[in-house]
């Protein structure tokens, strides 16, 4: 796997993901930053991590999404490459027109900083082979805008394709408006581009790694896509 | 020139904002409010006096960054 992880001003979650891939893969990620045109040749995923970038100026991920950078992710993207993006990331790749809709305001209104519960909605995507579907996982959100909207017929053709991926679920896996924290429609949580290659999450899996600090559940995601990755080379 | 481009939500979305500022304004005693919706007002010096061009700079402006047309209409006003 040569993963690159985009680097815009604001964000503060790259470290954390750059050392999960190093954990998981075995290989340092290289850092890419916004200003920067293109991507390291050979590049084979590309993740957009968490944070603030432009302190969530104007609308969040809003700015980041129309730095030079993302014409590369683009141009990634459009030849089938993998984009992860995490928290801001999702937000920036929904700001970018790499996948659908908008994340809101809490519905609340309050930032929210706590484990959730996810069901994992499918396993046959390079994002999730790490799991299966219908499994529940444990992983941490912190996010003020995570409240995923889009007009009702993105969301039909979202469900009817099975985009999906992760929904705010309780632990035993019951979608139920109590455990969907942030209030996003259907209890999105994350959700994949229509060729399947771009996957959006809120929730943070690559702070769920490590034993010694507490769950493993996020670490599926990424050994799924070492495993992925690893097949295609 | 200066003009003014306003953004504000589609009918129909949500805003918690919004709702929480109606709240407020009711817990203040300001009666008879019924809702609010709220948004963003982006006043923009404009190089040049051609008013046409203007209108179409802001637009350009609104749909490139100003506004994210999913969730939000805007409207542009060249104030001379």
């Amino acid at each position: 796997m040569k993963a690159a992880v985009v680097v815009f001003p604001g964000i503060n979650r790259e470290r954390d993901m750059a050392r999960t891939l190093k954990l998981v893969s075995g290989k340092d990620p290289a850092m890419v930053w916004h200003a920067d045109t293109e991507l390291p040749a050979g590049t084979d995923l590309v993740v957009i991590p968490g944070g603030f970038s432009y302190g969530d100026y104007l609308r969040c991920g809003a700015i980041a999404a129309r730095s030079p950078i993302m014409d590369a992710v683009r141009a990634h993207a459009a030849k089938g490459g993998l984009v992860l993006g995490v928290c801001n990331g999702f937000q920036i790749l929904c700001e970018s027109g790499l996948l659908p809709g908008v994340l809101m305001r809490n519905g609340q209104l309050r930032f929210i900083c706590r484990d959730v519960y996810l069901k994992v909605e499918r396993s046959d995507t390079p994002f999730t082979r790490g799991y299966n579907a219908g499994q529940v996982i444990r992983v941490p959100v912190a996010h003020g805008e995570g409240n995923y909207i889009a007009d009702g017929e993105t969301i039909a053709r979202l469900e009817g394709e099975g985009r999906v991926i992760f929904r705010y679920a309780s632990p035993d896996g019951m979608i139920d408006p109590n455990w969907n924290h942030n209030g996003a429609i259907n209890a999105i949580a994350g959700i994949l581009s229509d060729k399947g290659n771009v996957l959006g999450m809120m929730p943070h899996p690559e702070n769920h790694v490590e034993a010694s600090i507490g769950r493993t559940d996020g670490r599926g995601l990424f050994a799924g896509l070492v495993d992925q990755l690893g097949q295609a080379a | 020139m200066k003009a003014r481009v306003t953004v504000t939500l589609k009918t129909g979305i949500l805003d918690p904002q919004g709702k929480a500022i109606e709240g407020a304004l009711r817990s203040l005693g300001v009666e008879g409010v019924a809702s609010v919706r709220q948004g963003k007002v982006f006043d923009i010096e404009i190089e040049g006096a051609d008013p046409a061009k203007a209108e179409a700079l802001l637009k350009q402006a609104a749909d490139k960054l100003l506004a994210n047309t999913v969730i939000e209409n805007y409207r542009v006003e060249v104030v001379g």
